[in-house]
């Protein structure tokens, strides 16, 4: 019972995390391209005249959502394309559960680990709901029964193979440093030290298969450079027959595919809830100092690790997505077959290569 | 693959021309932020309705009609503006003065500013520096049409 009861606990506190952050990065990227371009962004929405930096504007924008008129076009399926945008945000609001927010914390004699889903496939789980979210925007073409929407949403299955080779390849090596499956686990292991005092993260080990998963996971997000299937500045995307709240699920959960990419390239290859030199017992610094903390700490440090790296991530993709123009569908075809493939295939081979030495 | 690896620095370049915006713009807004007052901004925008850009000295706003020492209308209806604009928004009524040295007086002196391109040939055209555009007034906007339409009354003020 109590079991089920933390295991609640722990499922709100991951949902509330994810979706607090989710409404304030739309802020976040509002902000951030106003300041690479000079200006100064939204920061009118106020209530009661208090307006600190425009920080009420997702609610603004949220309240204006609600209250848009839930148009259906008469010539669409109703129901796939009402099932459309809930497929699209369950997918991607259901791999959180995968990700590990901190190490096992004990209370009264149990261990709870800060992760919902602690499965042993846990990277492939975490992929498999990422590729999955593509039902989404595929029955959103579909159901839309509009042929501008629908050549959108197979922009974005094209998109989708060309991309999700080189994402699934360019992890094949990390999995081979560290042998496992579990993101737990690979978050541990990236805790241990090379040569005695650099910390074992995956962007050290895996240099090359972090900039190929970090184009393929910008080519997950579908975002500008990679925004094929919404192409919102000129041509029409899948998303054309949606309005209100229900374009508001597409575009959340764009938003909260980049703080998944973000969390995965953290777990990943830049170790996850691990702060350099610090266990449970404290910082023991390689130098010989040691500075004890209580375990409270060292949670606590862990957790806002962790959340420090996310936003890192989010700003760079915010930052690329305010920097390239879009790539041409072609040249998009070109990066993911002949370019990402080879060379995450190369990664793997000089992998295995240094590791059987 | 060469190539590609050329793509990849122009790449980086772009983006750090992009950082380097934002890493510049946000030092002189924590700055600004902290009451440090700089040169340099970190935004080039103006928030419009609270701060207001300066106009220029030969900016053209609202039309204003000069008075003499006595209160009465500089004008003497001579019809030069209302033959030069070249939109036609300026109706003119004269009437009779009795002072000799005046002679005629506009009793009607009407601008729609609907019309009105703010060319400022009526201020180069008069002759008894009558109409002048120097209110610096340029918030014109009204909600029904009836409210742009300037009478003697307005124009005078």
């Amino acid at each position: 019972m109590t079991d089920i009861g933390i295991l609640l606990i722990k499922i709100v506190l991951a949902l509330v995390w994810f979706l607090v952050l989710t409404l304030y990065l739309t802020w976040a990227e509002r902000k951030e391209s106003a300041v690479i371009q000079d200006r100064i962004g939204a920061n009118r929405a106020s209530i009661f005249g208090i307006r600190i930096l425009g920080l009420f504007q997702p609610f603004a924008d949220a309240i204006k959502m609600i209250f848009k008129e839930d148009f259906v076009p008469v010539f669409s399926r109703k129901f796939l394309h009402t099932l459309a945008p809930f497929l699209s945000f369950f997918f991607v609001a259901i791999t959180i559960a995968a990700i590990p927010f901190g190490d096992d914390i004990r209370i009264a004699g149990k261990t709870i680990s800060l992760q919902i889903f602690d499965a042993n496939i846990g990277l492939l789980f975490v992929l498999a709901m990422l590729s999955l979210g593509i039902y989404g925007i595929i029955l959103s073409g579909w159901a839309s029964n509009n042929r501008f929407a629908l050549l959108g949403s197979i922009r974005g299955a094209a998109q989708l193979i060309s991309y999700e080779v080189a994402l699934g390849l360019s992890l094949v090596g990390l999995i081979m440093v560290y042998p496992s499956l579990r993101l737990s686990e690979i978050v541990r292991a990236q805790g241990s030290l090379l040569l005695g005092f650099f910390p074992a993260w995956g962007v050290f080990l895996q240099p090359l298969g972090f900039i190929i998963f970090l184009f393929a996971a910008l080519a997950e997000t579908k975002r500008v450079p990679f925004d094929l299937p919404e192409g919102e500045s000129e041509i029409i995307g899948f998303f054309a027959e949606y309005g209100g709240l229900k374009w508001g699920l597409f575009m959340m959960t764009d938003f909260m595919e980049i703080i998944i990419v973000s969390a995965l390239l953290t777990t990943l290859f830049f170790g996850g809830w691990q702060v350099p030199w610090l266990s449970t017992a404290g910082f023991e610094f390689p130098w010989g100092w040691k500075w004890h903390l209580g375990p409270w700490l060292v949670t606590a440090l862990e957790v806002a690790a962790f959340n420090i790296k996310v936003f890192i991530f989010c700003w760079l993709q915010i930052l690329i997505r305010w920097t390239y123009p879009r790539l041409r569908y072609d040249q998009l075809m070109d990066l993911g077959w002949k370019l990402l493939v080879p060379l995450s295939l190369l990664n793997i081979l000089g992998t295995a290569i240094v590791m059987s030495l | 693959m060469l190539k590609a690896l050329g793509y990849f620095i122009e790449l980086l370049k772009g983006t750090g021309i992009t950082a380097r915006h934002f890493v510049v713009n946000m030092w002189f807004h924590t700055v600004n932020l902290v009451g440090i007052k700089t040169k340099r901004k970190g935004a080039v925008t103006i928030q419009y309705p609270e701060q207001k850009k300066e106009l220029a000295a030969r900016h053209r706003s609202l039309h204003r009609l000069m008075k003499r020492e006595d209160g009465k209308p500089r004008c003497v209806a001579c019809m030069l503006c209302a033959t030069v604009c070249p939109a036609e928004c300026i109706y003119i009524e004269a009437a009779e003065d009795p002072d000799l040295e005046i002679q005629k007086y506009p009793s009607i002196f009407v601008i729609d500013l609907k019309r009105c391109c703010f060319c400022g040939f009526c201020v180069e055209a008069c002759p008894e520096d009558a109409i002048r555009m120097d209110t610096a007034k340029i918030d014109l906007a009204q909600t029904t049409p009836e409210d742009l339409v300037f009478g003697l009354d307005k124009l005078l003020k």
